[in-house]
């Protein structure tokens, strides 16, 4: 799972071209969206391409994503329990 | 005629080089136009994340913007009537070209939505009007070169009918490793004669 997380963070700095920001200025709860990284609407639409792209989740329901990209954390555990590749 | 209205400033990336009213500002020696225009980004000073998020067109624009439009030190609440009028040659091609990239294989089929919303040429327009709160006039004109006949006819019109206080003009173009951004402000205020020799003269500068 630790190193899910790190993939993660590493994916979503560079595929979102989050130019200032280091690994380790994600914390593993930190909000991805509102105060925390600041991700606006055009990185959630990258975030479920790359759920679908890397771990072969498709999301029918744009919504889920609300739940599932709240941080690193519940994208880790989503990705872990539904991926296919 | 005297010309009603001025050019107060002017500005321009090219030739791996940035200027402000013929001063250089910034020279790179990068080759690659990704790593020139984040080195000038850098050394002019500029705070603005959401900058690396743009394709090419909207950074050459958007840094010619800022470079010129922070010498105003406008005031953000009270001098938004800035109207932008902005031309090219490739209209969006490279990053047109990028999305069919992305969806050219139907087995690997991943278009990305952030370079997707980058695929109109106007989108740069609207990437310096959110970082300086303009709710103007905009619009964006292909041309084979550029036509400063219709720049002046097209800023002359705006701030004769009231439309804006200021028009942001010039031409702004990307392809492939070509670049060229050449942006000037008209308004009553004092500069150099807004005329169609004036804005050729400095294009050529």
């Amino acid at each position: 799972m630790e190193a899910l997380k790190q993939e993660l963070k590493e994916n979503i700095i560079e595929q979102l071209n989050l130019e200032d920001m280091v690994v380790a200025d994600i914390a593993d709860d930190d909000m991805l969206f509102g105060d925390g990284l600041g991700l606006d609407s055009i990185d959630a639409l990258e975030l479920i391409v790359m759920l679908d792209k890397n771990y072969g989740i498709k999301l029918t329901d744009p919504k889920e994503g609300r739940a599932i990209f709240e941080s690193i954390n519940t994208m880790a555990a989503y990705i872990s329990e539904n991926r296919t590749k | 005629m005297n010309a009603p209205f001025n050019i107060s400033s002017y500005a321009s990336i090219r030739g791996r080089k940035v200027t402000l009213n013929g001063q250089h500002l910034y020279e790179g020696s990068h080759t690659e136009f990704s790593e020139f225009i984040k080195a000038a980004y850098k050394a002019l000073g500029v705070k603005y994340p959401k900058f690396f998020k743009m394709d090419n067109l909207s950074k050459l624009a958007f840094l010619t913007a800022e470079v010129l439009l922070k010498n105003e030190n406008l005031n953000l609440e009270a001098d938004n009537n800035i109207a932008i009028v902005l031309s090219n040659r490739a209209s969006s091609l490279d990053t047109d070209r990028a999305h069919q990239a992305s969806i050219q294989d139907k087995d690997n089929y991943y278009p990305s939505p952030a370079v997707f919303v980058y695929t109109l040429p106007n989108i740069c327009i609207g990437e310096i009007s959110i970082k300086y709160k303009l709710y103007s006039e905009n619009s964006f004109f292909i041309f084979d070169r550029i036509n400063t006949d219709h720049l002046f006819t097209s800023a002359s019109n705006l701030l004769e009918t009231g439309k804006a206080d200021q028009v942001l003009c010039g031409w702004v173009d990307f392809d492939s490793d070509s670049y060229e951004a050449f942006l000037y402000l008209v308004s009553e205020k004092e500069g150099k004669p807004h005329t169609n020799q004036q804005i050729l003269k400095l294009y050529n500068t």
